[in-house]
């Protein structure tokens, strides 16, 4: 009994450890913050080629300041533009993912049709295609349709995406087949049976989607770069690493403001966020 | 008898009219272009003229290319083995103190959350010459290492890669332990067995359907990490991390579409043949 303390005692360091290489990151961007310009120059500015040495880390600002948050709030129009850019892009992608994937999800989970494996195959070998192979069928499209530089660049191929759907299905296995019979025999039409049956057993299924479909789009980096050209269309991702050190303080509130949709997303959506990678990894 | 044979023809028509929307989608985005995308593959630039094998063969004798190819190859041999290891370290340590696991396991997986772009400034601070890492190896009095412009790059890129990811392989790790009955390991302390022969016997065989799919899943999303090397180095990056995502975003850039598209379905076709291969695999354990 004696050894097996120390032994959870050993792991509980170690696991401490690894914990902490996760929390001083977003320690480091909260001070950042909250650091006076002058400060974060003498701190980190030998990295920005602003000073000799090498770059210094405080756990604590000597004088916390608002002033980086506030100046990124009411001087930086730019920042508003981009923020707008990057939810303009992800939230109509995400809800777009679930009107078209539910019900797609829903036949391939819950309903029996000739062609359902070879469609079940065929959505699970375009979900594990990454983008680049993606990128030239992706342009070519989006050029003969006149798209190129619009937001719809992005929206429109991610509503289609098919690991939503892939998710989505998951949650609908769950569905008793035996329920949506009956319903079908009462007589209830196959569109009600899924609005009063579907939807409301599969939610798990489909709030797993959507965090991950947040998550993804929101860190999005590869397509905005390649199908918007004019920086009016940018999204936060694409402006953050334009860093100058001129811009310091400012960066560094940008890096907060754009962390914080998704951590908060993350605090509130932890469990459908686990159930959504459990639903990838299941074998099918 | 006749009366189900007309139902199951409507649940079918049914079936279509649920798929249709995606299954356009689908066409207009995906399919429909990537046919395109195979048949530019034999074509020049502007896809006006057959030329046959001609843009893969000079894919393939591509200097860039082959450095890109060699240098995936790497990322993934170096990185998939490591991460499945971290992250099933993980997932044992976690069990093994729950129910005090849980805040260990929201904070490995909180990575995942975090956007790469909202870090590109403390990468930086970190790993620059003149960062913080090098202040700590100097004052520990060893040698400051370049580490962007040396093939240090590579390992910072590995690091970074297990950073945002081993939270998700040790959510599937976690599963696939929960999946082993505990009456196992309670006949095996009966048996006299130890902690480390149950591990052996009971843990690992048990984890092996898990590994087959965790390593597919990570293998594919190491393509992601494109995002991490763009971000912490830029488009031209030392060349030991010159993935094959930086040479097709070069290439696009360039718009030289024949050459890109012979290199898309180069890449499609050996991942595809991975899959099948893996999938074939699957199938053979679940008939034994």
């Amino acid at each position: 009994m004696k050894r097996s303390k120390a032994a959870q005692r050993l792991v509980t360091a170690v696991l401490a450890a690894v914990a902490l290489a996760v929390w001083w990151p977003l320690w480091f961007m909260f001070c950042g913050v909250l650091t006076p310009l002058d400060e974060l120059r003498v701190t980190i500015g030998p990295v920005l080629g602003l000073r000799e040495g090498y770059a210094v880390w405080t756990a604590l600002p000597s004088w916390p300041t608002l002033q980086p948050l506030a100046e990124l709030l009411f001087d930086t129009p730019e920042f508003f533009v981009m923020f707008w850019n990057t939810c303009l892009q992800v939230f109509p992608q995400v809800i777009g993912q679930v009107l078209v994937g539910a019900p797609a999800a829903w036949a391939l989970s819950r309903l029996r049709f000739r062609g359902k494996k070879a469609l079940w195959g065929l959505y699970i070998v375009l979900m594990l295609l990454p983008f680049q192979v993606m990128m030239v069928p992706h342009y070519l499209v989006l050029n003969t349709l006149g798209l190129l530089d619009t937001p719809l660049a992005i929206i429109l191929p991610g509503i289609f995406s098919t690991f939503p759907v892939f998710i989505m299905a998951k949650g609908f296995d769950a569905v008793p087949r035996a329920m949506v019979e009956a319903a079908a025999l009462d007589g209830a039409g196959m569109f009600p049976a899924f609005v009063r049956i579907g939807l409301p057993l599969g939610v798990p299924g489909i709030l797993s989607a959507m965090v991950l479909g947040f998550l993804d789009a929101w860190n999005a980096i590869e397509q905005p770069m390649l199908f918007l050209k004019s920086a009016s269309n940018w999204p936060l991702s694409l402006y953050l690493p334009q860093i100058t050190a001129g811009q310091l303080g400012l960066s560094m509130a940008a890096s907060l403001l754009m962390l914080a949709p998704a951590l908060l997303l993350f605090l509130f959506g932890q469990k459908y966020l686990e159930l959504g990678i459990q639903a990838s990894g299941l074998k099918e | 008898m006749k009366r189900s044979a007309a139902h199951s023809r409507s649940e079918a028509r049914g079936a279509w009219l649920f798929m249709a929307p995606s299954l356009c989608g689908l066409c207009i985005f995906v399919l429909i272009p990537f046919a395109e995308t195979v048949r530019r593959s034999f074509c020049n630039a502007l896809g006006t003229s057959w030329k046959g094998l001609d843009n893969y063969r000079s894919v393939l004798q591509n200097q860039a290319f082959r450095l890109a190819a060699a240098n995936t190859a790497r990322f993934v041999a170096v990185c998939l083995p490591l991460l499945l290891a971290v992250s099933l370290l993980l997932a044992l340590g976690v069990r093994m103190l729950r129910p005090g696991g849980r805040a260990f396991k929201t904070s490995f997986l909180l990575p995942m959350a975090v956007p790469v772009a909202s870090i590109v400034l403390l990468w930086q601070t970190l790993f620059h010459e003149n960062g913080l890492v090098n202040r700590l190896l100097t004052s520990a009095g060893l040698p400051a290492v370049d580490f962007m412009g040396t093939g240090a790059a590579f390992w910072v890129l590995i690091f970074t890669y297990l950073w945002k990811n081993s939270g998700y392989d040790m959510i599937l790790w976690l599963a696939g332990l929960d999946g082993i009955p505990q009456t196992l390991y309670e006949a095996a302390a009966a048996d006299g067995a130890g902690p480390l022969a149950q591990f052996r016997c009971i843990t690992l065989p048990g984890l092996l359907p898990t590994l087959g799919l965790t390593a597919v899943l990570s293998l594919l999303n190491t393509f992601k990490v494109f995002r991490e090397a763009y971000l912490v180095a830029g488009s031209y990056p030392h060349r030991s991390i010159y993935l094959l995502q930086h040479l097709f975003n070069n290439w696009f850039l360039d718009l030289d579409l024949g050459r890109l598209s012979a290199a898309a379905v180069l890449v499609a076709a050996v991942l595809l043949g991975f899959i099948l291969l893996l999938g074939r695999i699957w199938k053979g354990d679940d008939e034994v």
